[in-house]
């Protein structure tokens, strides 16, 4: 008998690549998607099923379906949707409230993974070089999705404290950036697309990405082979904000830290980018998570560095303004116009 | 107390290891090798996709050690000796002021001789261009290493030759490779002891510092976006070890604020050396530790009182008056051009310790106060020679 994996947050980009690929693992016999709202993907060989995970019904679905694995997707990384935050946090807590009380009263379930975000260490002036996986946060979040993805997986490691039989996988996402990701799985590549960006004045983050092509392979690896655990997923690498924002040749506007408040606020109204205050850390002191364990004890090499999955958005959404080839174009015009310059008047002089 | 036993730590200022009145230890031989001279550094592999860099640069008298042929073991000849070949001076450099404290000359600009003028504007523009571009590497501490070699360094370095005229001693004593633990005093209201320390190592050792900062360097603008560019990271155990672990040359001033903020009557006073955490980073990760001894940047604010209530208003440990600030506003921010001596001392093992000893409290104390006590008598030895402030 073949697997069967349910998926939650089907409906979101993410989450619906991440079911087209489990369904096309041949070791597993069939994959559930499962979300409120219907996908706008295909999703192929899926069975969808609209449930809302807030409510019991998803209890049925595993039962039905006799599901053993479970991947939790639908943990909002971004701003989430239509709702406002209250939704979104609604959907987050309590929808993994209701999944996990399913999980705990389910006999099939085996398995379960859960996408979780490298925002549980939170971003402070205090934070070390780079997060290991057992190092608590300097400063704990207190506000948007970071918060929730704190809680979430204080949830996670309750149900893995009652039902040991469960392989818990946790994989902590670092922020990923990739064509068509939507705002509920990361708000960056909007943010990096504004016609001007805004910056923290005298701040410098250190950013690390992961492309999504590195995430997928990573959830299917932990639902058909991977040791369970806890596990940071970022690529290889670190790049300053202020170097990623030159390399897509963007346009910045530094703001001094006390006016990126009304900056944010501004953005909200003219645009769908919500810039909490989690966000407004991460863009201030930046976090670089070690991913040593997901080297060594998963065995997962991730394909993308940071600096290639930068320079892969920068080819599927465009450069900006300052592209590094015109620039390049400049300089050698200045180069050569110099080099005549000079040869003339070495050639007066000569004369 | 009176009849207490009294059981010294340290050496008391007597030859023996860190007062480098007698040549090293064997142990501490085997662990420094001679610092390798700037001349003497391999040129850089050159880039793909830029211009072949430029033949070794060198603005000032080259620098040779006189045995650096011979068989005999050069950790042993020190203080180090250099002498100067005249033939590979620069036609425009004059031998007149050759000696251990003229020989801050990195490699700076390229002299006029060697290159077309051109090539400088055409290096000016790549450089440009790179910046500008994001064309360059950061590590995961946010090190950016072409910043610093060819901006950071830049700026300070007149202050250090023609400013401080900074003396350095015991260059041998810095592993040209691998992990080590640079553990300095600190002094002189703005930590240009630090940066200065900084450049000293990368100048003449070829090496970069990695200094551990305060959490209050990190939550300042521009000063955190400086300092984790010129390869500084927050002061926690953390860091120390992944650093040490990675090879890096780190540098920390255990005194912290309370050695660099210390009223001018306290000068040359070593504070307290905290609770020892950087002993235990060096011990779990095996590194020597090199202790380190400035003179000279006590002068350069004299610290003569402070404004605490203006302080709590900044958040700030201290707002200093000295004889120039605030009187002078900005002016006052020019340092005194005191002379300095940065001195580098005999390396301290701790990777002969058993498994665990990172967690014997009372070893890592030892260990601390030796090394606190090593600073402490060279710093008086070096100002029991010390005839003037400024020269």
């Amino acid at each position: 008998m073949g697997r069967v994996v349910l998926v939650t947050g089907v409906a979101a980009p993410l989450g619906a690549r991440a079911a087209r690929r489990l369904a096309a693992d041949p070791g597993i016999e069939r994959v559930v998607g499962v979300d409120v709202l219907p996908p706008r993907d295909d999703l192929g060989d899926v069975r969808f099923v609209r449930a809302d995970i807030r409510n019991p019904v998803i209890a049925k679905v595993l039962a039905v379906e006799d599901v053993d694995t479970v991947v939790h997707m639908s943990v909002a990384a971004g701003a989430g949707r239509a709702g406002g935050r209250a939704a979104v946090k609604e959907s987050n807590v309590i929808g993994t409230m209701q999944l996990l009380a399913a999980c705990q009263r389910s006999s099939s379930v085996r398995c379960l993974v859960l996408k979780s975000s490298t925002a549980v260490y939170g971003a402070s002036a205090r934070n070390p070089g780079s997060f290991v996986e057992d190092m608590a946060p300097r400063q704990l979040p207190l506000t948007g999705v970071a918060k929730d993805s704190a809680e979430v997986e204080s949830y996670v490691r309750g149900f893995s404290r009652r039902r040991p039989d469960v392989a818990v996988t946790v994989l902590r996402w670092a922020d990923v950036l990739g064509a068509g990701i939507d705002s509920h799985d990361s708000q960056l590549g909007q943010y990096l697309l504004l016609p001007l960006v805004p910056t923290v004045l005298g701040f410098d983050p250190r950013l690390q990405l992961l492309h999504p092509d590195d995430g997928l392979a990573v959830v299917n690896r932990a639902v058909v082979a991977g040791p369970a655990g806890t596990y940071n997923v970022a690529g290889t690498g670190v790049l300053t904000l202020s170097q990623m924002l030159r390399r897509l040749g963007r346009v910045t506007v530094p703001v001094p830290a006390r006016g990126v408040g009304t900056v944010g606020q501004a953005l909200r109204r003219t645009s769908d980018l919500e810039l909490s205050s989690d966000q407004v850390a991460l863009l201030t002191h930046g976090r670089v998570v070690d991913t040593t364990a997901l080297r060594k004890s998963f065995g997962y090499e991730p394909g993308w560095t940071t600096a290639a999955t930068v320079e892969d958005f920068a080819e599927t959404t465009g450069r900006g303004p300052l592209d590094a080839r015109r620039i390049r174009s400049v300089e050698q015009r200045l180069v050569s116009a110099y080099a005549a310059a000079t040869s003339a008047r070495g050639g007066a002089a000569d004369g | 107390m009176a009849d207490a036993d009294i059981i010294p730590l340290g050496t008391r200022g007597r030859p023996g290891r860190g007062s480098r009145a007698a040549s090293p230890s064997k142990a501490a031989r085997s662990l420094a090798p001679p610092a390798r001279s700037r001349t003497r550094r391999p040129a850089a592999a050159p880039d793909d996709d830029l211009p072949a860099p430029p033949p070794p640069r060198h603005r000032g008298p080259r620098l040779v050690r006189p045995d650096s042929d011979g068989p005999s073991n050069p950790a042993t000849d020190h203080p180090p000796a250099y002498e100067v070949r005249p033939d590979d001076l620069p036609p425009d450099e004059v031998p007149a002021d050759v000696g251990p404290a003229a020989d801050h000359q990195p490699a700076g600009e390229v002299p006029a001789d060697e290159v077309p003028a051109a090539d400088a504007v055409t290096e000016a523009l790549t450089f440009l261009r790179r910046r500008v571009t994001g064309d360059y590497e950061v590590d995961e501490f946010g090190f950016d290493a072409h910043l610093t070699s060819t901006v950071l360094m830049r700026v300070l370095r007149p202050l250090a030759e023609k400013w401080f005229r900074i003396e350095v001693r015991g260059l041998e004593n810095i592993p040209a490779e691998g992990g080590a633990l640079l553990v300095s005093n600190h002094s002189g209201t703005l930590p240009l002891d630090a940066l200065m320390t900084g450049l000293v190592v990368h100048d003449h050792a070829d090496r970069y510092l990695r200094a551990l900062g305060a959490d209050l360097v990190f939550t300042l603008p521009f000063v955190s976006e400086l300092a984790r560019k010129g390869g500084a990271t927050l002061a926690c155990g953390d860091d120390a070890e992944r650093m040490l672990a990675a090879g890096e040359l780190v540098g920390v001033w255990p005194e912290g604020f309370k050695g660099i903020g210390k009223p001018y009557r306290e000068r040359y006073k070593l504070q307290r050396f905290g609770r020892g955490g950087f002993v235990s980073a060096a011990i779990k990760t095996g590194v020597p530790i090199v202790p380190c001894s400035v003179v000279g940047a006590e002068e350069i604010y004299p610290l003569m009182g402070n404004i605490p209530a203006l302080a709590k208003l900044l958040k700030v440990p201290y707002v200093p008056v000295t004889p120039t600030f605030p009187w002078l506003g900005p002016l006052g921010l020019v340092p005194l051009p005191s002379k300095w001596v940065i001195d580098f001392g005999e390396p301290l093992r701790t990777d002969s310790y058993p498994a665990g000893a990172a967690d014997d409290p009372m070893l890592v104390f030892n260990v601390k106060d030796q090394v606190r006590e090593t600073i402490q008598q060279t710093l008086y030895t070096l100002l029991m020679h010390r005839t003037s402030i400024f020269y």
